[in-house]
């Protein structure tokens, strides 16, 4: 009982926390450093990361297609099929799953010992509204930053297909046919639907770093399981609401 | 209703404030802090409160910072609640404390600048002269551009008065201002918490259980036991008061052969 209502708690004061963040919209335009800082911040950070992990996704896809394909006699679908997976799937989940795990503990990290040192106190008695000074240039950072990131993700692991195709001897498909092929068979619906989902994991990882990070009391070691709770319900929530945003986009 | 920026406008800088405690109780959970705590402070007054360890004194403090809201009873700042808003807005109650809280990702500048740049009280180089004013005062004009995580104890309370001083306050809250200070440091703090109030005006209520400050500095003094207010009264009157708490409070008695720590000696295996 006492778990339900304390998730109640959480979940409500994450809602109060969006609602009066986006409330001060308006005051955008005097935190747009701070928005370009927090992009800088999301983006060229998780950028390596996502590179390394989606050319290998993309390249693995293909060597796994190429398997399975040519006793088909089908290789020449490998770029559709590594294509729409990148696209639709592979592209919007690892994006997030790395943005979890590398910048929403970051931001519960940061938040919670802000609380923990009392700057988010210090804060309330300046009336400056932390989901202003802090919260909005996230969500709105993210929000900016995640179909750049997802875009970026779903070239560099259509290229390791290409990759595959072109050099790994017993699949034998030129680069050129993988490129032809993919842009027949996956359309700007699929890239757009992975650019949707994409938005709403980076917005709700987010939203949970923050509230976790804000609603953090104790010391050190409270802050070290904010972050582990943060992380592990941001990729709980990635991965049930893929399946809902998927069957509501199919 | 009007925004946080024409609320602080709006507001009389040199009017000090009063402030009113009346029956005030706060439980967490199943735990009393604060047993029916009744007080008020004169505009302008220097009024402090102390107290051992775990009395209650820094809950007191940010309920009057309206960090907390009571479980009874009610406080009152000129007659306003002080968890809204509106009321922090329109006395500047600015709260200084234990650990200065500055925000470790900015410079000392740019703490100090936060205020009036977020409430939009100035243009840039009025907000410069706004913080480096306060940063005059306070003798640390050479620590503008360093950061919080560089800075000594004694500096970084003096930073978080600094602050403080920028939103031009009426009410003005330290919690234990000179813990963890050596003596001179303490003596420099007690200084400018006197003649912060010559100068703006402030009402100022100070939490600490440091007896040579609370009895040098302070109009009158709260001693605060086990959650209750025990007395009020000026200095003078704890210097000649023979009550037992007030007197324990002020000069323990130190016993060397204490027999409550007779067995942490140190026994043969």
């Amino acid at each position: 009982m006492n778990r339900i209502h304390h998730f109640l708690d959480a979940f409500g004061s994450g809602l109060i926390m969006t609602w009066r963040a986006f409330a001060m919209l308006p005051a955008a335009p005097r935190i747009l450093k701070r928005v370009s800082e927090q992009a800088f911040l999301i983006g060229y950070t998780s950028l390596p990361i996502i590179a390394i992990l989606c050319f290998f996704i993309g390249a693995v896809l293909a060597l796994q297609a190429g398997i399975s394909l040519r006793e088909f006699g089908a290789k020449e679908f490998i770029g559709a099929l590594v294509g729409a997976s990148m696209a639709r799937e592979l592209g919007p989940v690892m994006v997030s799953i790395i943005l979890a795990g590398r910048v929403g503990s970051a931001v519960t990290a940061e938040l919670a010992s802000m609380r923990v040192n009392s700057e988010i106190d210090a804060l309330t008695t300046m009336n400056i509204p932390p989901e202003r000074l802090l919260v909005l240039p996230r969500l709105l950072a993210v929000l900016l930053v995640m179909p750049v990131l997802t875009m970026m993700a779903n070239l560099i692991g259509w290229f390791g297909g290409a990759m595959v195709c072109e050099y790994v001897d017993f699949i034998g498909l030129s680069a050129d046919t993988f490129f032809r092929n993919l842009q027949t068979h996956v359309t700007f619906d699929d890239v757009l639907d992975g650019l949707i989902k994409a938005e709403v994991f980076g917005l709700v990882i987010m939203i949970i770093a923050s509230n976790t990070g804000l609603r953090t009391r104790g010391g050190p070691r409270e802050i070290g399981l904010a972050v582990t709770k943060a992380v592990v319900l941001s990729l709980v929530s990635i991965l049930t609401l893929d399946y809902f945003i998927t069957k509501l986009l199919a | 209703m009007a925004s946080n920026r024409e609320n602080i406008l709006q507001r009389d800088n040199h009017r000090p404030v009063a402030v009113e405690v009346t029956g005030l109780g706060k439980c967490y959970g199943s735990q009393e802090v604060l047993t029916d705590v009744s007080f008020r402070v004169e505009p302008g007054e220097i009024f402090v409160i102390m107290g051992p360890s775990g009395s209650g004194k820094t809950v007191l403090l940010r309920h009057l910072a309206g960090l907390e809201s009571p479980t009874t009873g009610q406080i009152t700042i000129n007659g306003c609640d002080p968890t809204l808003a509106e009321t922090r807005d329109r006395f500047a109650l600015a709260l200084v404390f234990q650990s200065g809280a500055l925000l470790n990702s900015l410079s000392v500048y740019d703490n100090l600048a936060l205020y009036p740049h977020e409430h939009r009280l100035g243009s840039k180089p009025e907000i410069r002269d706004r913080v480096m004013r306060a940063l005059r005062i306070l003798s640390i004009e050479h620590a503008a551009h360093k950061m919080p995580s560089e800075l000594s104890g004694g500096m970084r309370k003096r930073v978080a008065i600094a602050r403080a001083l920028v939103m031009e306050p009426q009410l003005l809250l330290y919690d234990e201002p000179t813990s963890e200070l050596d003596p001179t440091m303490a003596a420099t703090i007690a200084e400018i918490i006197g003649s912060l109030r010559e100068e703006y005006a402030v009402t100022s209520v100070v939490v600490s259980h440091d007896r040579d400050l609370s009895l040098t500095i302070a109009d009158r003094v709260a001693l605060m036991h086990e959650g209750r207010l025990h007395t009020v009264a000026p200095p003078a009157d704890y210097r000649a008061s023979t009550d037992p708490v007030v007197a324990d409070f002020l000069n323990p008695k130190i016993d060397l052969k204490n027999p409550r720590f007779k067995n942490l000696e140190a026994k043969p295996s």
